[in-house]
């Protein structure tokens, strides 16, 4: 009995930490008209998809852009990243707790400062505006992350392992391909999530970088919505609710990589 | 030959090290060092573009240390952070102890708690804008009927720093519970059986077993909530851009509205801003190493 009061609690305790997700689900079924009732409606009982049918007509080139934008920051992420751990947990190279020690100071510095350099740097290269320049900015705030979060599951790989791939003639970089990288693919899993979920959620690379581009990210969608069209909720909620699909489907999927990578000491941005 | 070899191995690490080291340099350590050029220099829109900008000392820093903006941004910035933080971490902290225990569905009601968290940033925030808006706003209307009267959380200066804490609150508390939870869970089992056959009451338990033990847990959180706080842009932009007036700008949208928030930007202070804000976040990341290592160690 007394286990179950804990989940009535436990139940009440989420649906109070949810309701702003139950909310934004909840506006943008809700017709204009019913839009500012007083008291709000708190079931979209008239419901309508006009929201939807909005972001459908509007919004599919910025999510498009968006997903070509994580995937790209994920595989350059990856690529740049998952040799780097192999090195520091697995070949020991001289001066490799300084590095280790550069990447944790490199996860403190604020975007905003970032995002300044990379203007200044990609008005002079004519890379503003472009995906391939919002990729390479984005991955920034994954990559050192990642290289701890390689080195942290590398150093768990047993050395014998790898030992007997060299005494089987691999050379290292064989090693760190064929018998390496695929025993740490929870890693690899961890590492392109977060990556992903960065690259996706972004707001601050892509308005300074990408303000005026061809190609622009959803977050810059639903915040020239925001801008533009201050009156039809419904739509911009129903924007939101899109943009979080991707959330949505990785904490469901990867529900154990998400605590495995915050406990690794993630520093969100 | 064995030791050949090994010292060869700890060259070859390099090459595999190269990649990652040429991308540092070229994307944290040259875009650091443009923008403490920047902060160095008088830029115009046009030197900006064309080069030639005259080097000012720290003409941009004097500039924006008596800009009337200066006090109100570093007060909000420590307000903002400091209350953020005791937020957080106070209900991250409770929760924690509260899932820890074990009842029907607690491993799945944790999980959905990350949802805040996983969100786009603009998600929430613009879900908070609306949730804050004075006239059709849900939170108005229920504190409507318990007899309180309308709230302008985003257009009276007097709430618009509050507003903003309310959802960066919001998002933080996932990350505050997922590593204090995982804190709980190393803490042997055995020193709450003992405490309990000593006859120690549940608040007990927590000031004189858990509270103590998770102390370098906690610390590590704090820490790393604060060098996250401080960075805190995109809730603030969205919800309020800073305002009304300036009464919730803080050193990161302070920077951002210089450099980018108007059609003649002015990057050299906007860099300043920036680059006190790294000296903050720096010193606070330096607490967090040497806690660290004394951890490890």
């Amino acid at each position: 009995m007394k286990r179950l009061l804990k989940t009535a609690v436990g139940l009440a305790l989420t649906a109070v930490m949810l309701f702003p997700v139950y909310w934004m689900v909840n506006v943008s079924l809700t017709r204009d008209q019913d839009m500012r009732a007083d008291p709000p409606h708190l079931v979209p009982l008239r419901g309508t998809l006009e929201g939807y049918r909005a972001v459908l007509d509007q919004q599919l080139p910025y999510l498009g852009t968006s997903l070509l934008i994580g995937l790209g920051t994920v595989a350059l992420t990856v690529a740049l990243a998952a040799p780097a751990g192999f090195a520091l947990a697995k070949l020991r190279p001289v001066g490799g707790g300084a590095f280790s020690f550069v990447l944790l100071i490199a996860q403190m510095i604020p975007g905003i400062i970032m995002a300044m350099g990379f203007y200044a740097i990609y008005l002079n290269l004519g890379v503003l505006n472009s995906v391939p320049g919002l990729i390479l900015a984005d991955s920034t705030l994954a990559v050192p992350f990642a290289v701890l979060i390689f080195t942290a599951f590398m150093s768990g790989i047993p050395d014998e392992l790898m030992q007997a791939a060299v005494i089987d003639g691999a050379g290292r970089l064989r090693a760190f391909w064929s018998v390496v990288l695929p025993v740490s693919r929870n890693a690899v899993v961890t590492v392109s999530l977060f990556a992903f979920l960065w690259a996706w959620s972004d707001f601050i690379f892509a308005s300074t970088l990408d303000g005026g581009g061809d190609h622009q990210p959803i977050t810059l969608g639903i915040y020239h919505y925001i801008g533009n069209n201050n009156q039809q909720w419904n739509a911009i909620m129903a924007t939101a609710v899109v943009a979080s699909v991707p959330a949505t489907i990785l904490l469901v999927l990867a529900q154990r990589y998400v605590a495995a990578g915050v406990t690794a000491g993630a520093v969100k941005d | 030959m064995n030791r050949d070899r090994h010292v060869d191995g700890r060259w070859t690490a390099w090459l595999f090290l190269a990649p990652v080291t040429i991308y540092l340099l070229a994307f944290y350590a040259y875009p650091l060092y443009r923008n403490i050029e920047l902060s160095l220099r008088e830029y115009t829109v046009r030197s900006f573009v064309q080069g030639g900008a005259p080097f000012a000392g720290l003409d941009n820093y004097q500039k924006i240390l008596s800009d009337p903006t200066f006090g109100p941004a570093l007060a909000h910035t420590v307000v903002f952070t400091v209350a953020s933080l005791a937020f957080q971490f106070g209900i991250g902290m409770a929760l924690a102890v509260f899932f820890h225990q074990h009842f029907p569905l607690s491993r799945t009601l944790r999980a959905l708690f990350l949802v805040p968290w996983l969100l786009p940033l603009i998600v929430s925030a613009s879900t908070w804008s609306w949730m804050l808006n004075s006239d059709a706003g849900v939170v108005n209307a229920a504190l409507g009927t318990v007899g309180v009267g309308p709230v302008n959380w985003l257009t009276s200066p007097d709430w618009a720093l509050a507003s903003v804490i309310i959802a960066n609150v919001w998002i933080g508390i996932p990350f505050n519970l997922v590593v204090l939870y995982s804190g709980l869970q190393s803490i042997p089992v055995a020193l709450y059986e003992a405490a309990a056959l000593d006859g120690a009451t549940g608040w007990q338990r927590f000031w004189r077993v858990t509270f103590p033990l998770l102390r370098p847990v906690s610390a590590i959180t704090l820490l790393l909530g604060l060098i996250y706080t401080l960075k805190v842009f995109d809730i603030i932009w969205i919800m309020t851009r800073g305002g009304p007036t300036d009464s919730s700008t803080t050193f990161a949208t302070w920077s951002y509205r210089l450099g980018f928030g108007s059609l003649l930007p002015s990057f050299g202070p906007g860099a300043a801003v920036g680059n006190l804000l790294i000296v903050m976040a720096l010193t606070a990341g330096l607490v967090y190493i040497r806690l660290q290592r004394r951890q490890w160690a």
